[in-house]
């Protein structure tokens, strides 16, 4: 289990905006500690979003993702109060689910 | 420890593809290695375009041949970036439909950062971070009803991302 995620949705005009903000060290495995050994790689991979069951996002990442990674998308539809559920793998097979309610 | 041994072995071997084989050396090697399956599903993470050490090969794995350019995209990156880790990149599409999305970074030492798929109903933009190494075009691929378009900006990076 990784750290929570934040996750702000907010509906405006039909379109609900979502912003997610993952908590990983996205190693690239290029890295090296002051003693010269090699940081294995360590990194987010997929993520995915989904609104009431139904995929909205899907995102394949590489190792040039920056730490603790930054998302933003929009979809339509949504209504206040329903949910948003973003879920992310990483390359060691950890995963974290999180969901927040959308807002006005 | 053994583990250990056995990772850089084949490290090992990957570096010697790379500097002697070229594309196809490391093309064959992943195949042996059992990395590259071919008719996998859709979602499944594309592991030879996000170990694509060149801007042609990541495209060749992407299956995309020569992308147009287009004005449709609006690519949105900092001309300079004082911190190369953490550089903002959005990319909003007024091409409808837009299916995927992939962001790309010429210079470092995996090319492809990363790649959203859309479905029907969410909108054709995204915005990511990404590390950059050194200066280099940030590129920016859209596939749309089925074709490619690409938009590159070149941000100049005053402190590496890769010392962490």
């Amino acid at each position: 289990m990784g750290n929570p995620m934040k996750i702000r949705a907010a509906v405006k005009d039909g379109v609900t905006e979502v912003k997610v903000l993952m908590q990983h060290d996205m190693e690239t495995g290029l890295r090296k500690e002051a003693d010269g050994t090699l940081v294995p790689a360590w990194f987010i991979t997929e993520v995915k979003a989904q609104h009431q069951g139904r995929t909205v996002l899907e995102a394949q990442y590489g190792q040039s993702i920056s730490k603790n990674p930054y998302l933003l998308f929009r979809f339509k539809g949504g209504a206040v109060g329903e949910k948003v559920t973003v879920s992310w793998t990483d390359n060691k097979g950890d995963t974290r689910t999180d969901e927040a309610a959308i807002a006005a | 420890m053994t583990n250990r041994t056995g990772r850089e072995a084949i490290n090992m071997e990957r570096r010697k593809a790379l500097k002697t084989g070229g594309g196809i050396g490391l093309m064959a090697l992943f195949g042996a290695l059992g990395l590259l399956q071919p008719g996998k599903a859709f979602a499944e993470w594309n592991k030879t375009a996000f170990s694509s050490k060149s801007m042609d090969e990541a495209l060749a794995a992407l299956g995309v041949t020569t992308p147009e350019s287009s004005e449709a995209i609006k690519l949105t990156v900092p001309e300079i970036a004082e911190n190369g880790a953490v550089v903002p990149v959005t990319v909003v599409s007024t091409i409808p439909d837009v299916e995927q999305i992939s962001i790309l970074v010429d210079k470092n030492p995996n090319v492809l950062a990363a790649n959203f798929t859309f479905p029907q109903g969410t909108e054709g933009m995204v915005t990511t971070r990404v590390k950059m190494g050194q200066t280099a075009n940030v590129v920016a691929l859209v596939k749309a009803d089925g074709k490619f378009y690409r938009v590159a900006r070149e941000v100049k990076v005053t402190a590496g991302g890769c010392g962490g």
